[in-house]
C-alpha cells in the first residue's frame, strides 16, 4: 500500500469522528430529535407494512375487494367513474373492509399519512413549555390542516 | 415490453381527450391487449427502481420525474398516477426526514410556517386536480413540467448566498439557525431575508403540488435558496422535509376521494425506495452533471407527451 494511501485510509475515520463531534456542538432542540426519531421508526414500519400487505394482495393470500387481474378494466377510468363501477370505498370506510387483500393496504399507506400530525403532536406540547406564540399558532394552524384533509369531511364528489 | 408501455400510453390518449367512447375503448383495449395483467405492476416496479436511481444521481425527487412519465407512458388514468405519485413523494420525504433533522438540515423554523402554507394551498390544488377535465390537467401539467425542466437548466443556485437585513417577519419568527459544514470544517450560522416574497411564493408552488401530484423539491430548493437566502443545504434539507409535510395533506384528498389504488402505489413507492437505495451506492462513481441531462431531457419529453395528451394528439 502506498503512502498516500494510508494516509487517505488514516484521515478518513479521523475526519469522520471529527466531523460527528462538530454536528454534537450544534444545538438541535429536543422536540426535533422526537420528531426525527417517530419518522424513522415510523416511515419505515409503513413500508415494512406495505411491502408484508401487497405481497398478500398479490399471492392471492387474502381475496381482493376488486382482483388484480380486473384492475385492467378499471384504472383507465378517472376515479369517478372507477368507484361507481367497482364500489371501493372512499374516505374512511376501508376501515371496515380490511379482509380484502387490496383494501389491507391502506394500512401501510394511512400510517404513512399519519406520521406528520403524530410529528406535530409532539412539537405543540414543546412550543408550549417555551412560550413560543408563534410557534403554538403554527403547529395548532398546521394540525387542523392536516386533521381537516385526513378526516375526509372536505370529501366532495370530485372526482364525479 | 416498451412497445406494449407506449401503445397503452396511446390508447390513455384517447381517453384523456375526455370522451367516454375513447375511454370505453382504452379500457378494452388494455384488458385484451395481451399484455398478462401482472405485468403492469411488474413493468411499474422496474420503472420506478430505474426513477429511484436516476433521481439521487440527478439530485432531484422521484416524484417530478415519476407523474409526467408514469403518466406518459403507462395505461393509469391521471388521477391514480397522481395520487401515487403523492405517495412516493410522501414515503420518500418521511424516509429522508430523520437524517436531515438530526444534522439540522432540516430547520423547523425555516420549514413549519412555509409547510403551513404549502400544505394549505396543496389540498386546494388536490381538489382542483381531481375536479378539472383531464385533458386540461394534463395539458396544465405539460406546461409545468417543461417550465421544471427550463428551470434545471438555468437555475444557479447558490452554496452559501448574501443576506440582506431581516425583514420583519423573518425578525418575528426568529427564522435562523446553524449547521456544521464538513467542507469548511466549522459552524455555519444562517440567517434569511425576502419572507413575504417567499411565503406568497409557496402559495403557488402547493397548489401544483396538490394539483399534479409532483412532489415540490424542484421549486422549494431555488425559493428557499435564491430568494429567501437559505444556504443550499438548508434549502435542499428543509425542502425534503417540508415535502412530507406538504403532500400529506394532499395525499390525504386523494386518498379520501378513493384515488389511491394499491396495484399502482405500492409497487411505486417500493421500486423508487429500493432504487434510491442503489442511487446512493453509485453516487461516488457516478457523473452526476450527465444524468443530470439525461434526466433533464427525460422531463422534457414527458412533458411535451403530457402536452399533446392534453390536446388529444
Amino acid at each position: 500500500m502506498s503512502k498516500a494511501n494510508i494516509n487517505v485510509a488514516e484521515h478518513g475515520p479521523v475526519k469522520k469522528a471529527e466531523d460527528k463531534k462538530q454536528v454534537q456542538k450544534i444545538e438541535i432542540p429536543q422536540e426535533q430529535i422526537k420528531y426525527a426519531n417517530l419518522l424513522l421508526y415510523g416511515a419505515w414500519t409503513g413500508i415494512a407494512i406495505l411491502l408484508v400487505t401487497f405481497t398478500l394482495y398479490m399471492g392471492g393470500i387474502l381475496k381482493a375487494f376488486v382482483p388484480p387481474s380486473q384492475m385492467p378494466q378499471y384504472w383507465t377510468m378517472k376515479v369517478g367513474d372507477y368507484l361507481h363501477a367497482t364500489g371501493a370505498p372512499t374516505g374512511w370506510s376501508w376501515l371496515g373492509m380490511l379482509g380484502y387483500g387490496d383494501i389491507v393496504n391502506f394500512i401501510g399507506v394511512a400510517l404513512l399519512g399519519l406520521l406528520t400530525i403524530g410529528g406535530y403532536l409532539i412539537l405543540l406540547p414543546a412550543y408550549l413549555k417555551k412560550k413560543d406564540t408563534p410557534y403554538t399558532a403554527i403547529v395548532i394552524a398546521e394540525l387542523i390542516v392536516l386533521t381537516v384533509a385526513a378526516s375526509g369531511i372536505l370529501g366532495v364528489s370530485a372526482g364525479h | 415490453m416498451f412497445q406494449s408501455i407506449i401503445d397503452a400510453g396511446n390508447l390513455l390518449s384517447a381517453s384523456a381527450a375526455g370522451s367516454q367512447a375513447g375511454q370505453a375503448a382504452a379500457a378494452a383495449a388494455t384488458a385484451g391487449s395481451g399484455t398478462p395483467w401482472w405485468m403492469w405492476p411488474l413493468m411499474l416496479f422496474v420503472a420506478t427502481f430505474i426513477m429511484g436511481i436516476l433521481a439521487v444521481l440527478a439530485g432531484v425527487g422521484g416524484a417530478v420525474l415519476y407523474t409526467p412519465i408514469i403518466s406518459g407512458f403507462f395505461p393509469f388514468h391521471l388521477d391514480f398516477v397522481r395520487g401515487a405519485g403523492l405517495i412516493v413523494a410522501l414515503a420518500g420525504a418521511l424516509a429522508a426526514g430523520p437524517g436531515l433533522l438530526k444534522l439540522n438540515l432540516a430547520n423547523l423554523r425555516l420549514a413549519l410556517p412555509v409547510a403551513l402554507i404549502a400544505s394549505t394551498f396543496s389540498i386546494l390544488g388536490a381538489f382542483m386536480g381531481l375536479a378539472l377535465p383531464t385533458n386540461v390537467t394534463q395539458m396544465a401539467m405539460g406546461i409545468t413540467i417543461i417550465a421544471i425542466s427550463v428551470l434545471f437548466i438555468v437555475a444557479k443556485n447558490n452554496e452559501f448566498p448574501r443576506v440582506g437585513a431581516p425583514d420583519k417577519l423573518t425578525a418575528a419568527l426568529g427564522i435562523s439557525g446553524a449547521y456544521y459544514e464538513p467542507s469548511v470544517g466549522k459552524k455555519i450560522d444562517w440567517t434569511i431575508w425576502r419572507t413575504p416574497q417567499g411565503f406568497l411564493m409557496f402559495c403557488g408552488i402547493g397548489t401544483i403540488a396538490g394539483m399534479f401530484g409532483l412532489g415540490a423539491g424542484w421549486a422549494n430548493v431555488p425559493v428557499l435558496n435564491m430568494l429567501m437566502g437559505a444556504p443550499l443545504k438548508v434549502a435542499v434539507g428543509s425542502s425534503k422535509f417540508l415535502l412530507s409535510i406538504t403532500d400529506t395533506s394532499a395525499a390525504w384528498v386523494y386518498l379520501n376521494q378513493g384515488a389511491v389504488i394499491p396495484i399502482i402505489a405500492v409497487p411505486s413507492v417500493l421500486g423508487i425506495m429500493m432504487g434510491s437505495f442503489v442511487g446512493v451506492r453509485l453516487l461516488a462513481g457516478a457523473k452526476p452533471k450527465m444524468v443530470k441531462y439525461l434526466v433533464i431531457v427525460m422531463l422534457l419529453f414527458a412533458g411535451i407527451r403530457s402536452l399533446l395528451k392534453g390536446f388529444g394528439i
